[in-house]
């Protein structure tokens, strides 16, 4: 034994414990103090306001406006209201506000500027921005701006402000928060103290992770509360009331407290006083318990049990829970809260209370007034809590009560476009429509004046968002009262001269209205045109760049007519793309890629080579939204028919290839799609070997998604233009790269595979060399380790089994089928669907006799797997044993058909439509293979069963079966099943001769006789379903036989349905209007119009009611064949109703 | 624009309709069969009823031509005279209209 080795062992004692290296604590006590929810991602919040962006979140700066005053109204002038005036007197005020802030920032930017210059030659560095920061803090100009604009300032630029505001309520920097006021702690607000509970040093009462520790004293949920609230109801100290209770009167003695007793009041230490819960009871299950809200009332008075009130809502319904005495209360509070429950109600409710709700409102909407109305809806809708759902129901009020409401919102015009303006621009296209509608009908209720001139204002308004908004509203209002109304004022506007921002959004709104309106600008199209045009030569950039924008819009909408309405623009356009640069240029490029397609060829071509130029050298633009703009644009020039090939493979694709065919775009999602598209485009003048040629050998490229852009160009090109271009040089390369592709996928792609499939399929014959090959690799890959390659193979069978049988490649075809059937064991289902359907394709190709594996081997291997319950298992299953039964049923015992039958009745429960049809179908071929009597037993058992659903895929069923082997087989056994006194038994007997009589159709009139007792009785029953059944039966049997001479049967039953008429049961009634329009139908209306007139004029109502529906029916049906048989009436004295023509005689 | 106004107005129906009624498969149809003027309802009266079947016999007369021979050929008149006839009578088929009592 060494020294060194006691040593070691003494070291070792030395420690107490082994614990983790101090880092990990640390790490530790860090993420504690965050509390990461797992699921914080999982866990969508259903706030919009948390899922808006920056921009869409300035809808809040904008206060909702005083009211306005009317000046088409007729009663006296509200003073408060402000005239349009006082608006427009405020906008400028505004306006002019901003730009003096502006000069003023750019004074105070030149002057340090020139400081900068002053004190240092140096190179900036970007620590000079903080020094900037704070001059600006301290300057005296930014004291003034806070005061006059609200303005945080410590925002560098105060031009943007308004972004600066609108992001501040929502994101804010951890430094400007007082800790106590955010929702969200971050660990650094806390007090180090116990911050970190697990192991802080002083061990207050946190273990039970929900008491209130001090750093948490404003609890977060709920739940918190509850517990608080619980906690403080039990650790509150006693009263003497209840210590005078609990203790015996006599034996005790008050004790006087020591004189220089204080109580501890500092909530800290009370708390650490107080056992914790944990102490006392363990761990505890938070129970699920919805009802139990403590604070929220459960009921609140006069509107009854709400499903759910949140806390958020206390802020605008609080009111209603004040226990005021309403006898007390003034007419005005009285309707207040009459409309604030109405509203709860609508927004918190259940559905039918919510409709009885929305019914009120709207019916008393003219009673309650316009101003109370809104006062309460629209801060609800900018409140920051609103929830899709809320927003919806909410919007919806608004819209019912505009119809009420008419002349009368007129001075809430405003307000309530400032709510409902940002719906325009919402990401949820429903939302959007509901917008646009809201605004449809607001602008037809207040009228095109006085919309005008509400958002007259908010045109030149200093935030871009209010302009956006604006113009959009303004499109609605075009639409809604056409576009001649709104021409003179948008001219206007597009000409203003006072401000750039007024042009803008001027040009903005036809844009708007191109897009919107889509063809219906076409009779307006010149006024529009010319309305916008000299905007392409304003002096200012951005006006000139919407311009572009609306005139593209405005040909795109247009398209294919109207270009001679845009003769005035094409020459400031194409001047223009040879003055500007960058945003501007795409811009004009945007508008001329939409206009050359309506030129015709000769100007077409002839513009073409102008713009191609431009075109050409912004092939090399870095700018991503240039390119996309460029793509589209070559594209939309290749399209038109003036251009020749010639000119575009010697001019375009050589410069086109270099930079666009490179692998960095392949890499972002939208320009690999223009990309492709241009490319196809392109192919279409030039031909499929032009472009296949130059693209084929990057089919064995190292970048995978650049090969996939590759594979996709290369299968549309091919699909639309097919493979006769292509020679055996070329075919070879193709061939060979597309192998290449395929095996050296790593993700598993659909392209891959349909490019290899149309390519196959493409080249037809000419594929026969490659198959060896091509099957080898299929046969490689179906053995493959992974799932996804082994579905890809089986499916790439399936595609190219047609050309392998062209090619005559039988045997190929024979052996791939036995190792798909030796593949039948697969566990993953996406697979196995893959190899059945591989397999299918396979029997579809070569026929049942020459199938390897005979089908008397394969048909019992997919017995077993019909029960599996994957979807794409079961489609492919059916499929493949729905056409063996059909074409090679001989080749399998019937017992085994019998086997399968109980199998599939499983099916008949799939959810997708296409599975229960196949099932269906299969049930009739099988019952033809082997006759209807057994599968027909089974069927008729299944009718018994519970579920509707089955039952009803089981008549369909039967009448399949009775149909393709003739009813006669199966008619006898189903009537007979009638006798079953049993409700779903009979009613499925009477569905199966409806779906019967439905398919047979004429062939139905040899039947008729024999089922007419049945009916009889069905008619007759007692049960709804039954006669409602046997309705729909007469009806498909009368379509059936109309003209065949059966109409004794028919009258017959006629007069069984006809007392029906007076169902109320929508189902029921329907299907007895039915049976009398099939019966109208096969015994002509005067049979029907005798027994209507029977009621027409019957002395009671609810008689009178239906008969006239069913003369209505029968009106609508033979208008013209009823005329010789209405009846004579007699002239009287007053009036001749006689027809007198009738009566002539030759 | 006409549209838009129909849509306004089958908008305001819908709001009118009792509750039973909204719910009621017939509905549609009622709307549909309302749109033709010749159908009726509970509280159309014999005068307009016949008003209706005289209409509809005119027009029916019109359309078929061989009906209209046989009629000019009856009458002694040329077949655009008896059209002409019978577009004029399909003002006032009947006769002044009956006065509607109030209920």
């Amino acid at each position: 034994m060494s020294t060194t080795a006691e040593d070691l062992q003494q070291v070792a004692k030395r420690l107490a414990s082994y614990t983790a290296p101090e880092e990990v604590y640390n790490d530790l006590v860090a993420s504690d103090g965050e509390e990461v929810d797992p699921f914080a991602q999982r866990n969508v919040s259903r706030r919009i306001i948390d899922r808006e962006s920056g921009y869409h979140t300035r809808r809040l700066n904008r206060g909702i406006s005083p009211e306005r005053h009317d000046p088409f109204s007729e009663g006296e002038v509200n003073l408060e209201s402000r005239s349009y005036t006082d608006v427009m007197r405020e906008a400028e005020l505004e306006r002019e506000q901003r730009r003096v802030l502006q000069k003023l920032e750019e004074k105070k930017k030149e002057a340090k500027e020139a400081a900068i210059d002053q004190s240092s030659a140096q190179k900036k560095r970007r620590w000079d921005m903080a020094t900037t920061v704070e001059a600006k803090a301290t300057s005296e100009w930014s004291k003034t701006d806070e005061v006059t604009a609200l303005k945080n300032r410590w925002d560098e630029t105060p031009r943007v402000s308004i972004d600066a505001t609108a992001e501040t309520p929502r994101k804010r920097s951890r430094w400007d928060v007082t800790p106590m006021v955010s929702s969200k702690k971050s660990r650094w607000d806390e007090t180090p103290a116990n911050g970190n509970s697990q192991f802080g040093v002083t061990p207050v009462g946190n273990l039970g992770l929900i008491t209130p520790t001090p750093g948490h004293l404003a609890p977060m949920t709920p739940e918190a509360q509850r517990w608080e609230k619980d906690l403080d109801a039990r650790n509150r100290p006693l009263t003497d009331e209840e210590l005078d209770a609990m203790f015996p009167s006599t034996g005790y003695k008050i004790l006087e407290p020591p004189s220089g007793y204080v109580p501890i009041r500092t909530a800290a230490r009370k708390l650490m006083a107080t056992p914790t819960p944990m102490a006392a009871e363990g761990f505890v299950m938070l129970e699920e318990d919805r009802t139990q809200m403590y604070d929220l009332p459960a009921e609140i008075p006069g509107v009854g049990n709400l499903p759910f009130f949140k806390q958020e809502d206390m802020q605008h319904f609080g009111k209603l829970l004040d226990d005021k005495d309403e006898s007390e209360l003034s007419v005005e509070e009285l309707k207040e809260r009459k409309i604030m429950r109405l509203l709860l109600k609508i927004k918190n409710g259940t559905p039918p209370m919510r409709k009885t709700a929305l019914r009120q409102i709207t019916d008393k909407a003219r009673d309650f007034g316009a101003g109370p109305l809104f006062n309460q809806i629209l801060p609800l809708l900018m409140s920051q809590n609103l929830e899709d759902q809320e927003r919806h129901l909410l919007v919806k009020v608004i819209d019912r009560i505009l119809y009420k409401l008419d002349a009368l919102v007129r001075p809430y015009v405003h307000k309530i476009l400032v709510v409902i303006e940002p719906l325009l621009i919402d990401e949820d296209y429903f939302a959007r429509c509901e917008g646009r509608e809201i605004i449809s009908n607001l602008s037809k209720a207040a009228g095109l004046p006085t919309m005008i001139a509400t958002m007259r204002p908010d045109i030149d308004h200093v935030d871009e968002y209010v302009r956006n908004t604006t113009a959009r509203a303004f499109s609605v209002v075009a639409s809604a009262h056409g576009i001649p109304a709104l021409l003179p004022f948008l001219k206007a506007v597009c000409k203003s001269k006072k401000s750039w921002q007024a042009r803008h959004t001027g040009i903005k709104i036809v844009q708007q209205i191109a897009i919107l309106m889509g063809c219906a600008v076409l009779p307006h199209l010149k006024n529009l045109v010319e309305a916008i045009a000299h905007g392409l030569e304003d002096e200012q950039q951005k006006v000139r760049t919407i311009t572009a924008l609306a005139i593209a819009a405005l040909a795109e909408a247009a398209a294919p007519y109207g270009i001679e309405s845009f003769d005035s623009v094409l020459k400031p356009l194409w001047t223009g793309i040879r003055k500007h640069r960058g945003k501007g240029l795409a811009a004009f490029l945007k508008a001329i890629g939409y206009i050359i397609p309506l030129m015709d060829a000769e100007y077409a071509n002839y513009y073409t080579k102008e713009v191609m130029i431009i075109l050409i050298r912004e092939f090399q633009s870095p700018d991503e939204e240039m390119k996309k703009i460029v793509l589209k644009v070559v594209k939309q020039c290749a399209a038109t028919d003036g251009v020749q090939p010639q000119y575009i493979k010697e001019e375009i694709l050589p410069e086109f290839f270099k930079n666009f065919w490179v692998r960095r775009m392949a890499l972002d999602r939208r320009n690999y799609r223009q990309v492709v598209e241009t490319t196809v485009e392109l192919a279409q003048k030039v031909g499929v070997t032009e472009i296949v040629g130059r693209i084929v050998e990057d089919l064995k490229d190292e970048s995978e998604p650049y090969r996939k852009m590759v594979m996709e160009t290369v299968e549309k090109v091919v699909s639309q233009l097919g493979a006769a271009d292509i020679d055996t040089r070329l075919e070879e390369v193709l061939i060979d790269g597309i192998l290449y592709a395929f095996q050296e996928q790593t993700v598993e792609d659909i392209v891959m595979l349909n490019g290899f499939g149309t390519v196959v399929n493409a080249l037809g014959l000419r594929v026969k060399p490659y198959l060896q090959q091509i099957t080898s690799t299929i046969l490689w890959r179906l053995n493959n380790k992974s799932a996804k390659v082994r579905q890809q193979a089986a499916d790439l069978i399936s595609r190219i089994a047609v050309v392998m049988k062209n090619c005559g490649e039988e045997k190929l075809m024979g052996h791939l089928g036995v190792v798909l059937y030796e593949y039948l064991g697969e566990e993953y289902p996406e697979v196995l669907g893959s190899i059945l359907g591989g397999l299918k394709s396979i029997v579809n190709v070569i026929g049942m006799s020459s199938m390897t594996p005979p089908i008397k081997d394969l048909l019992p291997r997919l017995t077993p797997i019909l029960k599996n319950r994957h979807e794409k298992v079961e489609e492919a299953c059916i499929d493949l044993v729905g056409r063996i039964a059909d074409r090679g049923a001989e080749f399998v015992s019937a017992r085994e058909w019998m086997r399968i039958c109980f199998e599939l009745l499983d099916m008949l429960k799939a959810h997708k439509k296409g599975i229960r049809r196949a099932t269906v179908n299969t049930f009739g071929y099988i019952a033809k293979a082997i006759g209807p009597q057994d599968v027909l037993a089974t069927l008729l058992n299944n009718l018994k069963v519970q579920e509707r659903q089955n039952r009803v895929c089981t008549t369909v069923a039967i009448a399949i079966v009775a149909e393709t082997c003739a009813p006669f087989t199966v008619l006898p056994a189903l009537m007979n099943e009638y006798r079953v006194p049993e409700l779903n038994v009979q009613n499925g007997v009477l569905k199966s001769l409806s779906f019967l009589f439905e398919y047979i159709g004429e062939m139905g009139k040899d039947y008729i006789y024999a089922v007419t007792p049945l009916l009889e009785d069905a008619l007759m029953d007692r049960d709804l379903v039954h006669r409602q059944t046997a309705c729909t039966t007469v009806k498909h049997m009368s379509l059936g036989v109309f003209g065949l001479g059966c109409e004794d049967a028919l009258l017959h039953l006629l007069n069984y349905v006809w007392p029906n008429i007076f169902e109320t049961s929508p189902h029921v009634i329907n299907a007895v209007m039915e049976a009398i329009e099939g019966l109208r139908v096969a015994l002509g209306p005067s049979t029907i119009l005798q027994y209507v007139l029977q009621g027409l004029f019957h002395p009671a109502r609810k008689v009178r009611e239906i008969y006239w529906k069913i003369y209505n029916q029968l009106y609508i049906g033979a208008q013209d064949a009823l005329i010789p048989y209405y009846p004579r009436i007699e002239d009287d004295e007053r009036n001749n109703y006689e027809r007198y023509e009738l009566s002539m005689w030759l | 624009m006409d549209n838009q106004k129909f849509c306004f107005s089958s908008v305001t129906l819908r709001i009118d309709f009792g509750f039973q009624d909204r719910f009621n498969l017939n509905s549609q149809l009622e709307h549909l069969q309302s749109k033709y003027v010749g159908t009726g309802h509970a509280d159309t009266n014999k005068f307009e009823w016949m008003v209706n079947q005289h209409r509809d016999s005119y027009a029916s007369y019109i359309g078929h031509h061989a009906l209209i021979s046989y009629f000019a050929v009856a009458q002694n008149e040329c077949i655009a005279r008896v059209k002409f006839e019978f577009v004029e009578k399909m003002l006032q088929p009947c006769g002044l209209p009956v006065p509607r009592d109030e209920q």
